[in-house]
């Protein structure tokens, strides 16, 4: 949302704005992840919902179910037999659903990409990606900005208008 | 006690149906002999062997012969022992799960990834992979599938050039 509209606001309390702006605030505003760590990506996601970090203070707070989730962080590496879980879970998501790939393994296979023969070769194979965050593992500041970047990204919706 | 008492023992005990491996401490057993030596190590109250702390399996990369290596500790007696039981692909192993719980997991674990059987085992799955996959990856003469379940499995690095 446009910063100066809080000085708007502040001048006579009222503001004309597009719908969409307003949906898309309050949908960037709560993005309820998925609590979704499969290997050391989630320690690092942890430490960013911790209080040193606090992911909370973005409007992001666990969900341990897929059907009160906005958006999948995918933390850790996806084996061949967790992706097709992987891919029904986020068919359980309800609209608007996002995805946050986090870290190498997730990315692109990571140190498994020659060797790891029951390694998905990223997690794009299975499910649309928002957002990738790279980095074995990336720092708790990475997936802050991940988080960032998404909102961001949702921001550029139009979620009013009739998708072409 | 010392590996070479350790051995001595066995002799008395079992004559002939151990054998140590050539410059390791570490002694061999054939399969038709291991439900016989296992209940020795375990039972006899100077060996004593009551902790089973790893089964590694092995490929000794001729396709055809597998083995298990087995390492025991005594925590009364405060020594070690390392066994090994090798087969020819296809023979099975006697399981020792009714002698230390340890070994169900191993055996299982064993079992996804060389393809190692164990006779007697209540249980015996895959542990890691799942149940319909095929093959045993870390077997030397292993080939990883081009497609499981409709996800292709090598790296495309069709994009790298």
């Amino acid at each position: 949302m446009d910063p100066t509209l809080l000085e708007r606001f502040d001048k006579d309390n009222v503001i004309v704005e597009k719908l969409d702006t307003l949906i898309n605030w309050s949908r960037a505003n709560s993005q309820w992840y998925f609590q979704f760590g499969l290997a050391c990506c989630a320690i690092e996601m942890m430490a960013a919902a911790a209080p040193r970090h606090d992911l909370e203070r973005f409007g992001a707070m666990p969900r341990a179910t897929p059907r009160q989730s906005d958006v999948m962080i995918v933390a850790g590496t996806v084996t061949l037999k967790m992706a097709e879980r992987v891919k029904r879970l986020y068919e359980q998501m309800s609209d608007p659903k996002y995805v946050i790939s986090m870290g190498s393994c997730s990315n692109s296979g990571g140190p498994y990409w020659q060797h790891g023969y029951h390694v998905l070769k990223g997690v794009d194979l299975v499910v649309p990606v928002d957002v990738y965050i790279p980095g074995c593992p990336p720092r708790p500041e990475a997936l802050l900005q991940g988080l960032l970047e998404l909102q961001k990204k949702i921001k550029t919706e139009t979620p009013l208008r009739k998708q072409a | 006690m010392t590996f070479d008492e350790i051995v001595a023992l066995l002799d008395t005990k079992a004559s002939g149906k151990t054998s140590v491996i050539e410059g390791k401490t570490v002694i061999s057993v054939s399969p038709e002999n291991w439900s016989e030596i296992s209940a020795i190590l375990k039972n006899e109250s100077k060996l004593n062997f009551d902790y089973l702390m790893c089964i590694s399996a092995y490929d000794k990369g001729d396709n055809k012969v597998y083995g298990a290596a087995y390492n025991f500790y005594s925590t009364v007696n405060n020594h070690y022992l390392e066994v090994r039981v090798e087969i020819e692909d296809g023979i099975s192993i006697p399981s020792v799960v009714e002698l230390w719980k340890a070994a169900d997991w191993h055996e299982r674990e064993a079992y996804d990834m060389m393809g190692l059987k164990f006779e007697g085992h209540p249980d015996l799955k895959r542990i890691l992979l799942s149940d319909d996959w095929e093959g045993y990856p870390l077997r030397k003469n292993y080939k990883e599938p081009d497609y499981y379940h409709g996800l292709p499995v090598p790296k495309d690095k069709s994009y790298w050039d």
